[in-house]
Formats: C-alpha cells, structure tokens, sequence
C-alpha cells in the first residue's frame, strides 16, 4: 500500500484543465520536489490534495484510504494530517508571529496553550526568529513572513508538509534563509512535497523529483536522473534552459 | 426676520415646547439607534450569508440578495408607506411608531448588509484559504481572522450611513411620527417662525449626530492602534 497516492487526477481553473490525470506515488519520508515552467500544474496539485481547488476527477488515497473532497468529515480529517505554506506567506494580518503560529493548535486542534506557546517559540527560534515573536506580519520582511509561515505550519504537527514555491516571492538575498531553515526540515524523517524553482536546491535536498508540463506528470524519479537524463524531450529543453540561464 | 424671531423666543422657550422637543428628539433618538444596532446585527448576518459557497446555501443567498437589492433601490418614503400599508392590509393595529421602526430597522438592515460585505471581501482571499487548510469553519474564520482586518473597512462607510440615517428618520414624520422634524412643523403650524423652529431641531439634529461621527473617528482610531499594541 502506497501512503500518499494520486490516482489520475484531474482539476480545472473555470474551463481550463490544469491537471490532466496526475497520478503519482509517494512513500513515507520522501521528499519529493515538483519541477517544471511556470503554469505546469505544480501548486495546482498541491492545492488539489488539501482541497482548496477540488478534484474533477480521479482519486487521492492517504494511507489507502480516499480522500472524499466533497465531504466535509473525510476532508477535515485530511487537512490535519497535511500542512501548507503559500508562496505570498498569507500570515494572518492581525496577528503577531507568536500568534500566528499559536492560534490553529490552540483554538483549532484544542491543544492546551501554554504547551502550544512553548513549542512554538521553539519553533520560531528554529526558524531564526527567536527575537521576532511580537512583531506584526507587515513588521517583518519577506523571508522573515516565510519563516513565519514555516513555523506555523509545523506547529500543526502535520505528517505531511507541502510547500508551494516558498521562495518565489522574495529577494535573492533573503532565499538563502529560506532554504536554509527548510534544508533543515528535511533533516528530520517527515514526508514533504516542494514545488521550487530552485534547482541547485531541489536536487539536493529531494529523494525523488517530479517532472510536470501542461498540467501532466512527464517523468518522476531520481533527481539526478530527472535532472541530467531526463527521457522526455519537453523536460531535456526545461533542464537546459533552466541551468544556462 | 430677526426682530420677529426675537419677539417670538419668550413665547417658544416655554416649559411644554421644551418637553414636546425633547420628546421628539428622543423618538428621532430611538428610531436611530434601535434602527442602526438591529439593523447591523441582521446585516450583518445577511452579509456573512452572502459570501458563503455552500451549494446547500443557495436559498439563503437568493433570499439575502433579493432583500438587500430590493430595499437599497427603493426610496425610504416608499418604504415606509409600503410596510405601513402592510401593518393595515393585514389588519394589526400597531402605533405608528412602531412602522416607523419596523421600517428604519428593514433600511438599515439592507444598507448595512452591503457594507459590510465590501469589507468581508476587502479581505484578501489568500486569508481566507490559510485558515480553511488549518481546518477553520466558517465562524472561526470570520472571528479571528477576517472580522478583525475587516473593522478598518467597514466602520468608516458604516458611520457615514448611521449619522445619515438620523436624518433619514425624518420621513416618519410623514406618517405621523411625532419626531424632530413633525415637532418643528407642528410649532410652524402654530404660528412661530419656520427660521425658529426648525433653526431649534437643526441645533437638535447636530447634537445627536455629532457625538456619533466622534465615536465612529475614536473606533477607527483605537483599532488602527490595536493593530501594533495589545493584542
């Protein structure tokens, strides 16, 4: 039994297709990153399997079990096992970091607060922003907000941790510490999907790399072979351009 | 003009027009406020109602979407007259006061709702989908999330429209309503100048209406501060 397993998926913006029947395996502990151009259908699956854009078709089976997208049960019981963080961030506003990462485990799960406060100052020092727990969202910087969002997101204890191009939106100087606090992540046996443009960064940190280009899995499997030898000739021209840019 | 209004002010000024003033401005008073706070509570639900997805739902939406664009086109004469011929058609022998009040609460209940609802929606949606993925409901989301970035949006057009509202209250006079603005007729209609008495329910109207448009800058100042402090 496959733990996470996409079963020809496919998901729609309007009319337009954006996956056209994914299906892919993932095994307990991977790391698994997701490549390919822009508008491929890498966040949309990531949005797909915790329900934010809906399945039209196929099936996603956590631990054989399916997920039903249009039960709200079968999905809440999925979103606790899965956690995101969002390319913009998307901290809640009004809240400071401390509270940002605090309120979901307290209010959500019902977890007892002083235990969820101390775990996750932990976890905001872990990130590097043991200075930072006050301060307002609009107060930090781009890759401080990511750490943030890191932070909130491992708060929530998931099994399964998606990050959808967390460093796109932040400048060049600020990747660094984003990647650095995730390299660290991956450190630890919990299984994680990345969508990333990062290549340098994908292969190494990813047990296995998944090639996708208009809204299809072209080729899944070892990054170096995906990345150096990859058998499609859609993903060779990708891995060209991408590493003489 | 003046001399006239100074002959007649020892004559205005008596113990019984007083009263029969502050009667008045306390109906324009109630209507008001009773008008604003009901009308926010069920506008504000009607809003909330208005941006769910739930297909189940449907119903409600239609029904909220209906009311609020019915009662904002039409004029509040119309639908003052509307709900008092109504009270009548049906036979329940209601005062006056109370279709003027069915009616405020009715308005205000449509306007409100879509103020509040730009300010639901001001919110970005990226927002909204952090907590849905944390496994938020829909009360949980608005509580925590949404409510407290919206306040900034909302409060201000809300303000506007209740310190208008107080001098919309007016139409009841047409009804019979003894309130600010029948008082100052009915003194008309007795022989005092129209520059006295309704010169006396403007200063009234302001004295209402001030205070509010003060509360509602306070409210968007403590709310901007609460932003960075204290929470």
């Amino acid at each position: 039994m496959k733990y996470l397993s996409i079963d020809q998926c496919d998901a729609y913006y309007g009319k337009l297709k954006v996956l056209d029947c994914v299906s892919l395996d993932i095994e307990k502990g991977d790391v698994l990153s997701l490549i390919g151009p822009s508008g491929s259908g890498k966040s949309t699956l990531l949005r797909v399997l915790v329900g934010l854009n809906k399945p039209a078709a196929g099936r996603i089976l956590l631990e054989g079990e399916e997920i039903d997208y249009q039960n709200k049960r079968s999905l809440k019981k999925a979103r606790d096992r899965f956690a995101i963080v969002f390319q913009q961030y998307n901290l809640f506003q009004n809240m400071t970091a401390l509270k940002n990462v605090t309120i979901a485990p307290v209010k959500i799960q019902r977890r007892p607060k002083k235990e969820v406060e101390a775990e996750a100052v932990e976890l905001l020092k872990k990130v590097g922003l043991g200075e930072k727990l006050k301060s307002y969202p609009d107060e930090l910087s781009g890759g401080q907000q990511q750490r943030v969002a890191i932070a909130r997101a491992l708060a929530l204890k998931p099994e399964i941790l998606l990050l959808d191009e967390v460093t796109s939106a932040l400048d060049p100087e600020l990747i660094n510490e984003v990647l650095d606090t995730i390299r660290l992540l991956t450190q630890e046996t919990r299984t994680m999907i990345i969508v990333s443009h990062e290549m340098g960064f994908v292969r190494e940190v990813s047990s296995k790399v998944a090639f996708m280009d208009a809204g299809c899995i072209l080729e899944v499997g070892e990054p170096r072979l995906i990345m150096e030898n990859p058998d499609t000739d859609r993903a060779r021209e990708f891995m060209t351009k991408i590493l003489h840019h | 003009m003046w001399d006239r209004v100074a002959e007649e002010l020892p004559r205005f000024f008596t113990y019984y027009n007083v009263v029969f003033f502050l009667k008045a401005m306390f109906t324009t008073f109630l209507l008001s406020l009773i008008g604003c706070v009901l009308g926010s509570i069920l506008g504000g639900l009607l809003a909330v109602i208005k941006i769910t997805k739930s297909k189940l739902l449907w119903p409600l939406r239609a029904v909220a979407l209906v009311y609020v664009e019915f009662f904002r086109r039409i004029p509040f004469l119309v639908t003052l007259l509307l709900i008092f011929f109504f009270f009548q058609a049906f036979g329940l022998e209601v005062s006056v006061f109370t279709v003027a009040l069915v009616s405020v609460w009715v308005i205000a209940t449509a306007f409100i709702a879509e103020i509040v609802r730009s300010g639901l929606e001001a919110v970005p949606t990226p927002q909204w989908e952090a907590a849905e993925v944390m496994n938020f409901n829909l009360l949980q989301t608005l509580a925590t999330v949404i409510l407290p970035q919206a306040w900034k949006v909302i409060l201000p057009p809300a303000f506007s429209f209740f310190v208008l509202f107080i001098k919309d209250t007016a139409l009841a006079s047409q009804i019979g309503v003894v309130e600010l603005t029948y008082s100052a007729k009915v003194l008309n209609n007795k022989g005092f100048s129209a520059a006295l008495a309704f010169g006396v329910v403007l200063l009234l109207y302001y004295i209402l209406s001030y205070p509010l448009a003060k509360f509602g800058a306070w409210m968007e100042m403590k709310l901007e501060i609460s932003k960075y402090r204290s929470m």
